[in-house]
């Protein structure tokens, strides 16, 4: 049985509820990949929840985000519904982008997510021209950029922060440090402690924040993304995290050390969170457990629906390479 | 033919004017590049913009080429029309993959949920003495990235009109601009001139050959063409202007008619964009109706050289498109 909630208690379950459903979807992904429902790949977001959460917390609706690879679980925080997401990554004409764009290319305007890109650091000067743009039409809306890493060690990086810089645009870089970038350590790709600190190359601020921590990413994301609302510029927040499962379901051997994945399992966010849920008196153990198990029905009803769904007409593989357009004739173009 | 009243412009205060006129209508155009705000770009195309417009909508940009491209497909991506400029088209290697990965294939891996309206113009440089980093001709690479629009303007006139329709069209669009054009005049009729996208001009007509020339290669064509007629040889001068969408009726209407194909591309040879119109011709005309091989004067397979004897071997010259079309005519 439910308990009666605070209006403080109730958003703080939900921040649970939302780190659940990504664990149980993701877990469901995997599973639907063995069976062969899914195909090319799954980078599972597991263990990383907090951050996405976090961060799409401090978000309205009308703000926008970029995505990566390893992407659910941005997708799933920002508002996405779980059917029409797994849809798309079972490659059915249902899903988000009519089973175009798969796991790793989600995009759904109608949530502000802008898209996943499969490019390491390829959405960054995208978020930083989008956050441009929304400020020139006269709109306060605010455009996050997830990106990892790996992302950080890319040009675009450079390129797309300092210009984001120099333009004001209202854009949060947030970097989700899992300190893995596939089997390379980052101690092998970067000579610094903290990709927060380049933010200072800059000149805008670069904020370091325990990843697993949904609470304290929420509140540093909030800061950020007020700043940017006020025309004030980038921010860039450095999450540290770790996803405790392999890189991807197609690559699913693991060079980690067995003792540095016990380390991170203990430090699971949504254990972690849960823990302080019942500490602080916000929900009851059993109140989780019906958390988790909503979010596991939840997914299930998804990956149930998805694969009652058709998949796409082959003769839909020639639509939407171009925007309507009165030049639009057959044979014009190959 | 009813009396259009132009005026005389250069490609460079054409195109400024088709940028002028298109940011006047429309306030969700900005324009972004190196040198183009306070400079008014270092072939003039977008001078006076910046006191016009000023500095939110004409930004001279960091040399970043990747993050303007990129911002200006992310701008696209939320309802504005970027214009970038990438100040001489080259660069735009380190910008490929925020063109073809991210602004030509955004709306089909969203299934057709956006649209990137955007352009990114720039010019090809070749023919001065700039080297192999600053005179290449890329259209083929363009044309072979699905859900980029290609256009390469011969004249004032189809630069104002083509820029303005590329602006308005809900596509990525590259615009290749010839440097050695900007200084060029030409009539641009008054008033409001828009030029559809993926419909070819006939520049001359002929009976006897059909060129296929976009671009500078239209010039040369006609000086050729011009020669020709001396001799009694009719050339027929087709510029599609849009490379892609092609206007491939217009091609093989001309080539049935003629029976004979030259095709001009100051481009590499090996992959190029005169390859993609033989190619495509043979699609459309049955190889009965062709009195002579296909013939493609292109560059030569080699980075483009700095000495001026070397860069002239290399490009194509009056004499090697002669030297085509009467190869077309003897076989």
């Amino acid at each position: 049985m439910t308990s009666v909630e605070t209006g403080a208690s109730v958003a703080l379950t939900q921040l649970y509820l939302t780190m659940a459903r990504i664990r149980a979807f993701e877990a469901k992904a995997m599973d639907l990949f063995a069976e062969k429902y899914i195909r090319g790949s799954v980078h599972p977001y597991t263990g990383e929840e907090a951050v996405a959460v976090g961060v799409c917390a401090a978000l309205r609706p009308e703000d926008y985000i970029t995505s990566t690879h390893r992407g659910h679980g941005h997708c799933i925080a920002k508002g996405l519904e779980l059917r029409p997401m797994m849809a798309e990554i079972t490659g059915r004409a249902t899903g988000y982008c009519r089973g175009r764009g798969g796991s790793m290319h989600i995009t759904a305007m109608r949530h502000g997510m802008l898209g996943a890109d499969a490019i390491v650091a390829g959405s960054l000067a995208m978020a930083a021209g989008a956050a441009y743009g929304l400020q020139l039409q006269g709109k306060d809306a605010v455009v996050v950029a997830f990106f990892g890493d790996g992302g950080a060690q890319q040009g675009i990086f450079h390129e797309a922060a300092n210009l984001a810089a120099v333009l004001d645009a209202p854009v949060i870089f947030v970097c989700e440090n899992n300190q893995w970038a596939i089997s390379t350590p980052i101690s092998c790709a970067i000579r610094i402690e903290n990709i927060a600190d380049r933010a200072a190359g800059y000149g805008f601020p670069g904020e370091v924040v325990d990843g697993n921590d949904v609470l304290a990413v929420r509140d540093v994301a909030a800061r950020a993304v007020e700043r940017a609302r006020r025309g004030e510029g980038p921010t860039l927040i450095e999450a540290k995290t770790y996803r405790i499962t392999p890189h991807s379901a197609a690559t699913p051997t693991d060079n980690r050390a067995p003792d540095e994945l016990s380390y991170w399992r203990e430090r699971d966010p949504i254990v972690r969170f849960g823990r302080e849920l019942v500490e602080a008196g916000h929900a009851s153990p059993e109140r989780l457990e019906e958390l988790d198990r909503q979010a596991g029905e939840e997914v299930e009803d998804a990956a149930e629906w998805a694969l009652a769904s058709p998949y796409p007409d082959a003769a839909a593989a020639e639509e939407d390479v171009y925007a309507p357009a009165d030049w639009l004739t057959p044979g014009r173009l190959a | 033919m009813s009396a259009v009243a132009t005026r005389e412009l250069t490609m460079a205060d054409a195109l400024n004017e088709a940028l002028r006129e298109e940011m006047q209508r429309d306030p969700t155009i900005f324009v972004i590049g190196e040198d183009i705000a306070r400079h008014g770009g270092l072939f003039r195309v977008t001078a006076g913009l910046l006191d016009e417009f000023g500095p939110r909508r004409v930004i001279d940009s960091p040399i970043s080429e990747a993050a303007i491209t990129g911002a200006g497909v992310g701008g696209a991506l939320i309802g504005c029309r970027p214009v970038v400029e990438l100040q001489i088209s080259d660069f735009v290697s380190l910008a490929m993959d925020q063109l073809v990965n991210h602004g030509a294939k955004w709306r089909y891996m969203s299934g057709g949920q956006v649209s990137v309206p955007l352009v990114v113009r720039g010019p090809i440089s070749n023919g001065i003495g700039m080297a192999a980093q600053h005179s290449q001709t890329l259209e083929a690479w363009f044309v072979h990235a699905p859900g980029l629009v290609v256009i390469m303007p011969s004249t004032a006139a189809d630069a104002k009109g083509l820029l303005k329709s590329a602006i308005r069209d809900d596509n990525p669009v590259v615009f290749l601009e010839k440097r050695l054009l900007y200084s060029r005049k030409g009539e641009v009729p008054d008033g409001e001139h828009l030029v559809p996208i993926g419909v070819a001009d006939v520049k001359r007509e002929g009976r006897d050959v059909t060129i296929v020339a976009a671009g500078a290669s239209v010039q040369l064509s006609l000086q050729a063409a011009r020669q020709l007629a001396r001799e009694g040889v009719e050339v027929e001068v087709v510029d599609p202007r849009t490379l892609k969408p092609l206007d491939i009726d217009a091609i093989a209407e001309s080539v049935a008619r003629t029976g004979r194909l030259v095709v001009v591309n100051e481009g590499a040879r090996a992959g190029g964009f005169a390859s993609e119109v033989v190619a495509r011709t043979l699609d459309h005309v049955p190889l009965s109706d062709f009195k002579a091989t296909p013939e493609r004067v292109t560059a030569k397979d080699t980075p483009i050289p700095y000495a001026t004897p070397l860069e002239r071997e290399v490009l194509p010259s009056l004499e090697d498109v002669v030297s085509a079309v009467t190869r077309v005519m003897q076989d």
